[in-house]
Order: structure tokens, then sequence, then C-alpha cells
């Protein structure tokens, strides 16, 4: 998940352009890699790719502002949902 | 070759054509005729042939100006502005442009002192580039013309190219060609014993000096103030016609037309096939209010895209909105209904701080005084309405963005921080040998040393006006979005906003006559309200936008001349951008998903540049 994150931020907000990589808890924000229609983009993406819903209170730099921030948060829906399945 | 240079631009005068060479100095002209059609034929020259002159434009205050020569003893031998501006220069000298209400750009040959004298107007409404080659100087009102000399260097500039994907406009005298400059707004050239020299005749400058007439006397005055330059510009002797996008500032130029005058009045407007771009129902509105013969251009995507390389070739600089393109096809239907003039309401957002970038200002530097604040950031949510990306998204990454130079609120470029910041982003995409050729410039600086010496001391407020008036109004709003788009078909614009008393007159208004808490063009708003119907006092500003890469991508497919110019190979071929890059923009761009304000930029900016290479560069014939 972390790596096809990393892919998705790479190709679509930097065009293959990290020079000096993308860390796991690197900022979007503090980089200036996302704007507000970039993070609609990031959020379409994330609940296509997951199968997950994001509610409105849920878009906070908490949630999605890193890697480790997306993949943390992906897994807590994801936990929800399965716990509320099972 | 002077006839090569004006067969290029032919469409900017069809009427006629003249040619005058005297020993070392040879002038043409292309005439639009417009006013004097029967005998102001140029290159005109005074009664002894001591001095010629080619000119394009209007000077508005030509009735005014003559009375007063003949007081002093000139006589004239036509009825038109251009013998006025000789006889102005016999008794005034350089000192002539101080007289000059209009638009204009122009060159006069004084055989007396071997010496010629060129002039753009206040504001930078008309066009005027020159160049120096082989002990030669030339100079034309469009790059193209240069370029037809056949002596001319064509190549891009690497530091244009900066200053385009950062500030939207290069700073003048820079173009979009190394080799070829601009006479900036508001200056004189003169060229003698082979030394050219550039000199300022005038600037704007900021105080609150108005504030002492009370809000209602401004009113008047500037009520007076708008009527009188309305009048003074539909002096023509062909039809006049206005424009009316359904925003507040042509619906008062129309509205004052109708109210003040008696000219017969018809009026053109753009409409969208997309929904989030379309103003109609307000453009009719104000026809029906003021009962106007009303002409509708309705746009479409395919319509964009199609003329899109037709605009680049007009506009001769990279754009990074597809925004020309629309009022490139609406001179189209003016001319084809018969009219060579249109009035326009544009500069009036700049000189009464209409634009959401003086609200953003404001409110930023309101909340720089309180950075910490949870509250005064909220005020952030009222910028933007008519952007719904914006308007979904969470505080903290709208304060995000408008936090770029928050620290610093005395930066002199406080006010344009995000939105440099943002566009620079497009630079992403240049290739690692443009920017060796850049070599670090920065773009900020080069503004930097064009600003006047008060600047500094003036508030946020004032600074990001004249950023605005004397950066993009005349380096995109007037020259790609104006003069270069309708001059393509033969249509002359006028701006009775930018008439330079108007233009001076609201300079000296206290900011909060223009904006009162964050009600942007308040004094206009309260002086037009009777002539006006609610609905369009009331209304938000909205800007004029077009789509942008949708044009070229509607439902995933592109044309032909798209997927060439941003072809790996033709990137590569050209060199300006990163082949690998752009072909991942395009594929975004094709997938149609969300595309953003920055993504748009970079891939209108890139696309422009790409047919300027192909248009300029490559294919030119000369």
């Amino acid at each position: 998940m972390r790596e096809q994150i990393r892919q998705f931020i790479i190709n679509n907000f930097l065009f293959g352009e990290s020079e000096e990589g993308l860390g796991d808890d690197d900022s979007f924000l503090e980089k200036g890699i996302l704007d507000s229609t970039g993070m609609l983009e990031l959020v379409a993406f994330i609940e296509e790719t997951y199968e997950i819903n994001m509610e409105d209170e849920e878009l906070i730099p908490e949630n999605l502002d890193s890697i480790n921030n997306l993949t943390a948060f992906i897994d807590r829906k994801q936990g929800k949902i399965q716990s509320v399945a099972n | 070759m002077i006839s090569r240079m004006l067969s290029v631009i032919r469409y900017r005068g069809p009427d006629e054509q003249g040619l005058l060479m005297d020993g070392p100095v040879g002038l043409g002209h292309v005439r639009l005729s417009i006013i004097d059609l029967s005998s102001g034929h140029q290159p005109m020259r005074n009664e002894d042939g001591s001095i010629w002159i080619t000119f394009n434009g209007e000077i508005f205050n030509y009735i005014e100006l003559r009375h007063d020569l003949r007081k002093r003893g000139h006589i004239f031998s036509t009825q038109s502005d251009t013998e006025v501006i000789l006889h102005l220069y016999e008794e005034y000298g350089e000192q002539c442009l101080q007289h000059l209400n209009g638009q204009f750009a122009f060159a006069i040959w004084d055989k007396r002192s071997k010496s010629l004298f060129l002039a753009r107007d206040r504001i930078g409404i008309r066009p005027l580039f020159y160049t120096k080659c082989n002990g030669s100087f030339y100079f034309a009102s469009e790059i193209k013309s240069l370029f037809a000399t056949g002596e001319i260097d064509r190549e891009i500039d690497p530091l244009a190219l900066d200053q385009i994907f950062t500030l939207w406009f290069t700073v003048p005298p820079r173009t979009a060609f190394r080799d070829i400059r601009e006479l900036p707004p508001a200056h004189y050239i003169i060229v003698k014993d082979g030394n050219v020299t550039t000199k300022a005749y005038w600037d704007l400058a900021f105080s609150d000096e108005l504030g002492n007439v009370g809000f209602d006397e401004a009113c008047e005055r500037l009520k007076e103030l708008l009527v009188d330059a309305s009048r003074l510009r539909l002096r023509a002797d062909v039809p006049v016609g206005a424009y009316l996008s359904g925003g507040l500032d042509s619906s008062v130029t129309t509205a004052i037309i109708r109210n003040f005058t008696d000219a017969p009045l018809q009026t053109f407007s753009v409409s969208f096939e997309d929904g989030n771009y379309d103003e109609s129902a307000y453009q009719k509105e104000m026809s029906s209010v003021l009962g106007t013969e009303h002409h509708e251009l309705r746009c479409t995507y395919g319509d964009i895209c199609l003329d899109f390389p037709k605009v680049i070739w007009h506009t001769e600089k990279p754009i990074i909105r597809t925004a020309p393109t629309p009022l490139f096809m609406l001179s189209k239907l003016v001319r084809e209904s018969n009219f060579k003039v249109v009035l326009t309401g544009e500069g009036a957002d700049e000189i009464l701080g209409g634009y959401d970038i003086f609200k953003e200002t404001k409110i930023r530097h309101f909340w720089s005084r309180s950075p910490d604040s949870i509250f005064r950031p909220l005020l952030l949510k009222r910028l933007y309405p008519y952007l719904p990306a914006f308007q979904g998204q969470s505080a903290a990454y709208r304060e995000a963005f408008f936090n770029e130079g928050l620290s610093d609120p005395s930066d002199l470029f406080f006010s344009h921080k995000p939105r440099w910041q943002t566009t620079a982003k497009s630079k992403v995409f240049f290739s690692r040998e443009l920017c060796e050729e850049i070599n670090g410039a920065a773009p900020e600086n080069a503004i930097g040393a064009s600003m006047p010496e008060p600047f500094s001391s003036w508030q946020p407020f004032a600074r990001a006006q004249y950023l605005e008036t004397r950066g993009l109004l005349p380096g995109y709003i007037l020259s790609s979005q104006g003069d270069r788009v309708s001059m393509a078909h033969s249509i002359e614009g006028r701006f009775p906003f930018l008439d330079h008393r108007v233009v001076e007159f609201c300079s000296r208004l206290p900011v909060h006559y223009k904006m009162r808490g964050l009600r942007e063009k308040h004094i206009l708003k309260e002086t037009m309200k009777p002539y006006l119907p609610c609905g369009i006092t009331r209304r938000t500003k909205q800007p004029y936008l077009a789509p942008d890469s949708k044009s070229f991508f509607h439902d995933g497919k592109s044309p032909d001349y798209v997927e060439e110019l941003l072809s790996e190979e033709y990137i590569k071929r050209c060199g300006y951008f990163k082949p690998r890059a752009v072909g991942m923009l395009v594929k975004k761009c094709k997938k149609g998903v969300v595309i953003g304000f920055k993504d748009n930029m970079a891939l209108v900016g890139i696309l422009s540049t790409q047919l300027l290479h192909r248009q300029f560069v490559e294919d030119f014939k000369d």
C-alpha cells in the first residue's frame, strides 16, 4: 500500500520528478505537493483503490498529509469496516 | 522590406497601407479607418514636411486639443486625431505626451533634428516592439513584423519563460523572444545619432488624498469622470458597440452609454457550453434592462481547441490560460456584424480593487497581525466563492496555501506571493537545459527592479493594485486577452475605466472607499446603483475564465496538433520541457478526473510554448 500511494503521489503531483525521493513522513503540505484540487484527487484515488468512503470531517492533515498518515488512516478505516462486518 | 513587415500585420489595418522613405528612415502604416475616413492617410506629414508620423490607436481628446492648437496658430488640413499629434509635437516636443488622452503607439520622424521619437500610452493598451540589429533600429506594433525583416534571430528567451511561468507576463522591456524588446507603457524612446534613450513620462501614485472630500462627493466625481471618459470613447466616424460579460464593469460601461449618451447600442458577449463558465443569464438580463440589440457567441470546448493555435500566433507569447480564445472568436463576430470599435469594462478590477487577490491581501494582512488566531483565517472562506474545489477543502489546506509569505507582511510582494508560488510550480516541467540557461534568475527580482521608489511606502492593498495595474494588466489582460485578439479581426477595444483621469482619481481614493469590509468595488456599486439591476450590483465578482485542459482533451480525445506538439519526440526536439513529465501530465488530463489550477496552467503554458516554437522559430516564413 505504501509504495502504491508513493507512486501515485510521484506520478500525479510530481510528474515523476522527485529527486530527493518522498519519505514516509514527508508532509505534502510543507513540501507544497498538494493544493485544493490535489487533495480531491488524492481522496478520489484512496476511495477507489481501497474501497473506503471518506467523510468531510476526515479530510484533515492528520489523515492525509503524509504517506504514514494515509496508511494509518486507511488501516483504521478498513479495520473498522471489517470489525463492523464481523 | 517595410512592405513585408506590413503585410504580416495587415489585419491591424485592412483599410489602407502607406509608406514613407526618407534617407535613412522608413515608416510604414496599415490603417483601420475610424476617424476622418477620407483624409486621415498615414504616414502623415506636417505643413512643411519636416515632421512625419505613423500612429496606431486613438487620441480621444483630439477635438479639444485641435481647438487649443488652432488658437496658438496651427493650421490643420484634416479632421484626424493623427494630425493633432503632429502639431502638438511641434508645439511641445516630447512634452506633447502630457496632453494626450488616449491609447496609442506612434513614431515621429523629426527631419530637423534627425531624431525618431517613439511613444506608448500610459497604461499599455497599444503595443510597441523594437530591436537593434546590424546597426539598424526596427520597430513595429507586433513582433512578427520585426521577424519579417529577415534580419532578426527568432529564439525564445529562457528568462521570459521563467517569468511567464511565475508572473503570467514578461517584465518589459523583456518579451518572449531574446532579441526583441517592448517599450514599457508610459515610456518613450528617442533614437538619435545611433543612440537609443528610453524615458518614463507618467506613473501611478497611490494616496488617501480624496478621503477628505467625503464618500458621496467621491461617488459624484467618479460618475462625472466615467461619463466623460465614455463620451470621449464614443467618438468615431463608424458605429461603436459594447461587450457585455454579465459582470459589473461592462454593465457599468453599457449603462453609461445608454443613460448619458444618444449613441445607438449593440452589445456582444460570449456564452459557454460548459455551465461552470457561462454567464449568459446575467448578460441577457442586462441587455434586456438596457434594451440593446444583443449578439451572443456560444463557445464549445472544440471551438477553443480549434482556434488556440491562431490565438498564439497573435499573442506572440506563451499563455497559461485559454481565456483569450473565446475573445478572439468574439471579435470575429463583432467584425462580421460590421463593427470596428467596442467599449469594454477592462481596468475596473485593477483600479477599484475588484479581484479576489485584493480581498486575499486584506485578509492575509489582518491574519498576519495575529498569526495564531483561530478566527482570523476563517475569513479565507469568503474568497473564491465560484471555485467548488476551493470551497470544499478543509480549513487546514486553505490556510496552508495562503500562509505563503504570511510571516513577513512587510515583504514588497506580500499580496502576490501565493499566486506566484502556485504558478511557479509549473516549472517542475522545465528541462534541465532550460533551467541551466535561467541559472537561478528570479522573476521577483526583475519585477522588483521595475517598481517606483514610493512603492515600498504604500500599504499592501495599494502595492497589490500597482502590481496588477502595471504588470498583469498590460502584460496579459490588455495584450494577450485584449489588443492582440481583437486586432486579429480588425476590432479596436476602448476602455473608459482606463482613461488616465479615472485611473489617477481612483489611485487617490482611500482603500475603504474601494473595498468596504470585503465588498469589492464598493464606490462603483454605490455610484451606479440607480442605473443597474440589483442582481448585477449585488453579484459577487466572478472572474472571466474559460475551460482549460478540458478544451484539448474533451472526452479523453485530442486533435492531431495537440498530440504532435505534446509528443515525447517534439517536446525533446524543442528542448524546453521534460518529455516524461509532460507525458504524465497529458495522461492525467486525458483521464480528466479532477484537474486543478496548477495542472491546467502547466498544460496550457506548455502547449502554447510549443505552438510559439512551431510558428515563430521553426516554421516562420520571412
